[in-house]
C-alpha cells in the first residue's frame, strides 16, 4: 500500500512539472526565437511575458472544438489522443536523479525502472507516429494528407538510424535499464566516463546521428516538413482546432524533452557531473543560480524598464535565496544530481530551439537521401568500429 | 491478476481479430490489426518475454503497420462494398467457420493435453537470454533467415525498378 501512495504521488509530481515544462518550453522557444530574429517575443502577459503560456492554455480551451463535417470521426478524434498519450507515458521509465529520502521513506527519482527501459521508449515513440499518420488521413484533407504520408515516410526511415545510433553506447554500456545505463558512466578519467568520451570507442558520431535522427523523428525544423506552412497550410493538423490542436502541440514538445532525456542518459551521463566532486562540481548549481541573481540585481538597479525596477530585483533575491539553500548538504544530495541532469536536458532543448531559429528546412528528397545515404551508412559504420573495438578491447 | 489481465487483453485481442475482417476501410482494418499486435505483446508480457513482448511492438505495430498504413494512405484505397457476395458464402460462411473453429480447439485439445499457462514463473526472456540463444544455439536459422530477407529485398528492387536505358 506503502508503495501504491508513493507511486501515485511520484506520477502526479512527474505529470505537473512535465506538464509546466511542456507550457513554459514554448514560452522560451518563443522567446529565444524572438531573440534571434531581433524581436522581443511575448512580452504583455505578465513580466516578460511569463504568463503567456497560462493565456494560451486558457485560449486553447475556450475556443469552439470542430469537428468537420467530411472527417472520419473516429480516427479524426482518436489521432490526437494517440499522440499525446504516447507522447506522454514514455517520460514514465525516465530517471532524472539518484535515490532520495525524505519523511522517513527511500525512492528513486524516477516511476519505474525496467530492464528493458529502453526498448519501451523506442516502442511507445514508434506508436507516436499513428497519432500524426492517421490524423493526416482522417482528416479527408489533400494537404492534412500529404503531411500524415511525408510524416509516416519519414519517421520510418530515421528511426533506423535512430535505433543503430542507440546500440553503439548500448555496447559500451551493456545494459537496457536505463538507471543502470547511467551508473555505468560514473566516474573520471582525464574527461568524465560519460558514453560520448569513453573508450574504446567514444560515441561522438554516434551522438550526433542521434541528435539529427531525433530532430527528424520530432518533426521539428529542418526536417518539419509534415507540416511545412509555405506548401502545406499546416500539415497533418490542418483541420485540427482547440485542445485537439493543443494535442498535437504538447506531443511535439513531449517528444523533444523525452528525446532530450534519452540523449542526456545514453551519452552524456545522466546526472554524472562533468567534473569530479572534489573541485567542486557540487556547488556548480548554487553557482548559477548565484550568478544568475546577482546578474538580475544588476540589471534591477540599472533598468532598461521602468518596470524592470521591481521585477529583476524580486526574481534576483529568489534566485539568490535558492543559492544559499543548495549550499546545505541536505539539499545538495537531491539536488545537485536533478540540477545536472537538467542543466544537459535543457541545453540539448536549447540546441533544438536554436536550430529551428537559425536553418532552413529540407527538401523532401534531400531529406530521403540524407536519411538513406548519409546518416543510415554512418550510423552503421560507427556500430561496426564500436563494436569490433568492444570485443578487441573490452 | 495475472489472469484478469491475460483476459482483458485476449479479449481484446480476439475483438480487435474480428474486426480486422469485419470493417470494409482498409485503414480501419489496419488500425484494429495495430491493436491486435498490442495486446499480443502484452500476453507476451505477462508470460515473461519481456523482450519479445518490446520488439513485437517496435517492429510489427512500430514499422511494419506504419508500412501498411502508408501505402493504403497513399494509394488512397477506398472503402470496398458489401455487395457481389455469392449465395452459398452467405449461407454457409458463419456454420463453417464454427465447424472450424470447433475442429481446432478439438484438436489442440488432443495433441496438446495439461499444456498449463503459467503467469510470472518464466524468467528466461530477458535480452541477454534472447541474444545469447540467437547468436549461440540458434545463429544457423539466425543468419540464413537474415539471407532469406536479403533475398526478399532484392527481389522487390528487382520487381519495383524502372527499366534503364
Amino acid at each position: 500500500m506503502n508503495f501504491f501512495i508513493l507511486s501515485v504521488i511520484k506520477a502526479a509530481v512527474v505529470a505537473f512539472v512535465l506538464l509546466t515544462t511542456l507550457a513554459y518550453l514554448q514560452w522560451v522557444e518563443r522567446k529565444v526565437i524572438a531573440h534571434i530574429q531581433v524581436r522581443l517575443g511575448p512580452s504583455r502577459v505578465g513580466p516578460h511575458g511569463l504568463l503567456q503560456p497560462l493565456a494560451d492554455v486558457i485560449k486553447l480551451i475556450t475556443k469552439e472544438d470542430l469537428i468537420p463535417p467530411h472527417v472520419n470521426k473516429f480516427l479524426y478524434v482518436l489521432a490526437p489522443f494517440l499522440a499525446v498519450t504516447m507522447a506522454l507515458i514514455s517520460i514514465s521509465v525516465v530517471p532524472f536523479g539518484t535515490e532520495i529520502t525524505a519523511f522517513g521513506q527511500t525512492t528513486w527519482m524516477q516511476l519505474t525502472d525496467l530492464n528493458i527501459g529502453l526498448l519501451v521508449i523506442l516502442a511507445i515513440s514508434s506508436m507516436g507516429v499513428y497519432g500524426i499518420a492517421l490524423g493526416g488521413w482522417a482528416s479527408n484533407n489533400k494537404y492534412a494528407l500529404l503531411g500524415g504520408l511525408r510524416s509516416s515516410a519519414q519517421m520510418i526511415s530515421y528511426e533506423l538510424p535512430l535505433s543503430i545510433a542507440i546500440a553503439s553506447p548500448l555496447l559500451l554500456s551493456n545494459t537496457l535499464s536505463l538507471r543502470q545505463l547511467v551508473d555505468t558512466q560514473a566516474g573520471f578519467g582525464f574527461l568524465p566516463h560519460w558514453n560520448i568520451f569513453r573508450g574504446p570507442w567514444p560515441q561522438i558520431v554516434s551522438f550526433v546521428v542521434f541528435l539529427i535522427a531525433a530532430f527528424a523523428e520530432t518533426n521539428r525544423v529542418p526536417f518539419d516538413l509534415p507540416e511545412a506552412e509555405n506548401e502545406l497550410v499546416a500539415g497533418f493538423h490542418t483541420e485540427y482546432s482547440s485542445m485537439k490542436f493543443a494535442a498535437f502541440f504538447m506531443a511535439e514538445y513531449s517528444n523533444m524533452v523525452t528525446v532530450s532525456c534519452v540523449a542526456t542518459i545514453l551519452f552524456l551521463g545522466g546526472w554524472h557531473p562533468l567534473w569530479p566532486a572534489q573541485y567542486g562540481s557540487s556547488l556548480a548549481p548554487a553557482a548559477v543560480f548565484a550568478g544568475g541573481g546577482a546578474l538580475m540585481l544588476y540589471h534591477g538597479l540599472h533598468p532598461a524598464r521602468r518596470k524592470d525596477r521591481i521585477t529583476l530585483p524580486i526574481f534576483g533575491i529568489i534566485f539568490l535565496a535558492v543559492a544559499v539553500a543548495l549550499v546545505a548538504p541536505a539539499v545538495q544530495s537531491v539536488f545537485v544530481p536533478l540540477f545536472w541532469f537538467l542543466a544537459k536536458v535543457g541545453i540539448i532543448l536549447f540546441l533544438f530551439i536554436w536550430v529551428r531559429g537559425t536553418l532552413p528546412r529540407f527538401r523532401y528528397d534531400q531529406l530521403m537521401r540524407f536519411a538513406w545515404k548519409v546518416l543510415f551508412p554512418v550510423a552503421l559504420v560507427n556500430l561496426l568500429v564500436t563494436g569490433f573495438l568492444v570485443a578487441l578491447l573490452g | 491478476m495475472d489472469v484478469i489481465l491475460f483476459l482483458i487483453f485476449a479479449t481484446i485481442a480476439v475483438v480487435c481479430a474480428i474486426n480486422v475482417v469485419v470493417q470494409t476501410h482498409p485503414i480501419s482494418s489496419a488500425v484494429s490489426l495495430i491493436g491486435v499486435m498490442g495486446s499480443l505483446a502484452v500476453l507476451y508480457l505477462l508470460l515473461g518475454a519481456e523482450f519479445i513482448a518490446m520488439a513485437q511492438i517496435i517492429v510489427y505495430a512500430g514499422a511494419i503497420m506504419v508500412l501498411f498504413v502508408f501505402v493504403i494512405m497513399l494509394l488512397n484505397a477506398g472503402a470496398e462494398s458489401k455487395r457481389g457476395r455469392s449465395l452459398v458464402a452467405q449461407l454457409l460462411g458463419f456454420p463453417l467457420l464454427i465447424a472450424f473453429l470447433t475442429l481446432v480447439s478439438f484438436l489442440i485439445q488432443r495433441l496438446l493435453p495439461g499444456t498449463m499457462a503459467q503467469f510470472g514463473t518464466f524468467k528466461g526472456g530477458t535480452a541477454q537470454n534472447i541474444g545469447r540463444a540467437l547468436f549461440t544455439t540458434y545463429l544457423l536459422p539466425f543468419e540464413v533467415t537474415s539471407v532469406l530477407i536479403l533475398i526478399a529485398i532484392l527481389g522487390a528492387i528487382v520487381l519495383a525498378r524502372k527499366e534503364l536505358d
